[in-house]
């Protein structure tokens, strides 16, 4: 029987953990009893779960680029900053159709300002990655320094350029008010951002697990070593996810411009902080803690700013704290070397 | 004499203020399965990872088919014909063993009757195809390391203690397998502290100690010499029966 030994030895094959998917459910029917008014727990949990979803696409970016070259990338607030005050200057060209009383005029507007600020993004991640992050690859602490700076400059440029002050980002008027579905009031625009937040989660999963750079990519985030030694250019690998990141910050910063409609210089560093969070709680390098992460992270902030507007950000530290007891590398660690 | 297939010349490495090869001379004859022993921390490690261009050599010279390979990047070591089956294995738990061959096929989808035949030295990978190559005992990822390594043919495959660990079931499917890969076009430098399965494989051999290489000739005349043995392998001979 010796060589078949192996053939029939069979892997314990752990079942699929759904842990902590639960969470987030959990998260919202305890709030229940604890807000009350169920049209307004199911106003807050909408509000958090559009949120959730803009978080989400910040911070998915920032986790590949940490789990695959392991880049403290603070400058991330930049692109997110970038992302969505660019999409200001179709503002003057594109008013019409914004205005417009057309709902595809509007989608149209909407999509051109999103593509706009995405693409912004990433040539701006593109140039960064060249000059600033290649010369400090393995080296953290340098990293960090660069990085903050480039992310103080990047801040600077912007504030120089359109002002200190705040700059309106008005929504199209198709997407503005609200529906009422029973007694629930649902801001049209959070359903939006729900559904292309369901669509950008969805894109990367089939990316990551159906196709070969997505493979290339989670093998190479695992290993970046043994991705080389089967001869793929690990770094250009790395540019293009960088790339891809980075307009996925632009993406996200120009939805959460809308979703306020307001820029300020500051508005990618006061969201980067929740990003850090989410990356941290999800697990560093996987999209779907990133994801879980993000819906987590977003609720707490939506129902703790209702009960105890004080507690808010703090709340959240708990959160990161309460998850890191529980599974000290997050929600789903990532196999590393 | 033809050139060998792969040859370092006065390779030193140094990682970090360590100097760890210092001076290695070796010569690969193409075509054959060249043993590379030595007692542990001797270097064979390193030397396998500054051929492969995961460390860069301080000095001397490395050459491969003819070509001068000592300042390469490991992806093209991969891409000129060099395959690596570290002494990790590092397959890609993450993965199936589908994805993991699919991904280590860089040219295209694996060549069916290829994959057919590595699938024959290594059924266990048939068997557990859609499984997580996380979850696979060690032996079958060490298939599933070498498995990866050959899916596409390669020149030159550097092979890390490819029995470390494994029970002796697997080790006689292990020796099966490389014995079934030798009579193939592929030149194999394998890495061994189990002296038996080198001995089964090798034509020729090197033995290293404090990162050189000290001993170097036809296996069969180290196989056939008890006394050098003992002198060049020594305690390690003993406690890896
Ligand atoms: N990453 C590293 N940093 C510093 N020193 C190292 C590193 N890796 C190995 N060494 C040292 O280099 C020497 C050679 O190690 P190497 O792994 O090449 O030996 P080896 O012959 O493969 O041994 P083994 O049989 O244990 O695998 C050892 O003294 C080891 O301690
Ligand atoms: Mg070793």
């Amino acid at each position: 029987m010796s060589a078949s030994l192996d053939t029939t030895l069979k892997p314990v094959v752990p079942p699929p953990d759904w842990l902590p998917l639960a969470l987030a459910p959990v998260l919202a029917l305890a709030a229940l009893p604890l807000v009350g008014s169920p049209a307004t727990w199911a106003t807050l949990t909408l509000a958090g779960l559009a949120m959730g979803m803009m978080i989400f696409i910040m911070a998915s970016g920032l986790t590949l680029i940490f789990g695959l070259m392991d880049v403290l990338n603070f400058a991330h607030a930049a692109f997110i900053t970038l992302g969505a005050y660019s999409a200001t200057l179709l503002l003057g060209p594109r008013s019409d159709w914004l205005g417009a009383d057309s709902l595809v005029l509007n989608a149209g507007a909407l999509l051109v300002m999103v593509a706009l600020a995405s693409a912004v993004a990433a040539a701006a991640g593109f140039a960064f990655e060249r000059v600033i992050v290649r010369p400090v690859y393995g080296r953290h602490l340098h990293q960090i320094l660069v990085t903050v700076g480039g992310l103080i400059v990047a801040q600077q440029l912007i504030t120089a350029a359109w002002g200190p002050v705040q700059v309106a980002l008005p929504l199209p008027a198709s997407f503005r008010g609200i529906v009422l579905v029973g007694e629930v009031a649902v801001e049209r625009y959070r359903l939006v951002a729900v559904a292309i937040g369901l669509v950008v989660f969805a894109a990367m999963l089939l990316v990551l697990n159906r196709t070969r750079i997505g493979l290339l990519i989670r093998a190479g985030v695992e290993n970046p070593e043994m991705v080389e030694a089967l001869g793929y250019r690990i770094r250009r690998l790395f540019v293009g996810v960088f790339v891809a990141g980075s307009a996925l910050a632009g993406l996200g910063g120009v939805m959460w411009g809308f979703y306020r409609e307001a820029l300020t210089p500051g508005m990618g560093l006061e969201l980067t902080v929740l990003v850090f969070i989410v990356v941290i709680i999800g697990g560093l390098g996987s999209v779907g803690g990133c994801f879980v992460g993000a819906l987590l992270v977003a609720l707490t902030a939506n129902y703790a700013g209702f009960l105890a507007p004080k507690l808010a950000l703090g709340s959240n530290i708990v959160l990161m704290v309460a998850i890191l007891l529980w599974r000290s590398r997050g929600l789903y660690p990532v196999a590393k070397r | 004499m033809p050139e060998p297939l792969l040859s370092l010349s006065g390779v030193h490495t140094h990682v970090g203020p360590y100097h760890i090869l210092q001076g290695v001379d070796l010569a690969v004859p193409g075509g054959g399965v060249t043993a590379l022993l030595g007692r542990n921390g001797a270097g064979k490690t390193s030397t396998l990872r500054t051929v492969m261009g995961l460390w860069r050599a301080s000095a001397g010279a490395i050459r491969f088919a003819g070509l001068e390979i000592t300042k390469a990047a490991t992806p093209d070591l991969a891409r000129g014909g060099i395959a690596y089956v570290p002494e990790t294995m590092s397959v890609f738990s993450d993965l199936t063993v589908r994805e993991n061959l699919v991904l280590a096929a860089r040219a295209g989808p694996p060549d069916a009757a290829r994959l057919d035949w590595i699938l024959t030295l290594f059924p266990a990978l048939r068997t557990f195809w859609s499984v997580a190559a996380g979850v696979l005992s060690g032996g079958q990822k060490q298939m599933l390391s070498v498995a990866r390594a050959i899916v596409e043919p390669r020149q030159l495959i550097l092979v890390d203690e490819p029995t470390k660990g494994l029970a002796p079931a697997v080790v006689a499917n292990m020796l099966a397998a490389f014995a079934e890969l030798k009579r193939t076009e592929t030149t194999i430098l394998l890495v061994e502290q189990n002296f038996h399965f080198a001995r089964s494989l090798a034509d020729t051999v090197a033995v290293m100690d404090n990162g050189r290489v000290v001993h170097a000739g036809r296996m069969a005349a180290l196989a056939a010499d008890d006394g050098l043995q003992r002198r060049l392998l020594g305690l390690s001979l003993d406690s890896h029966q």
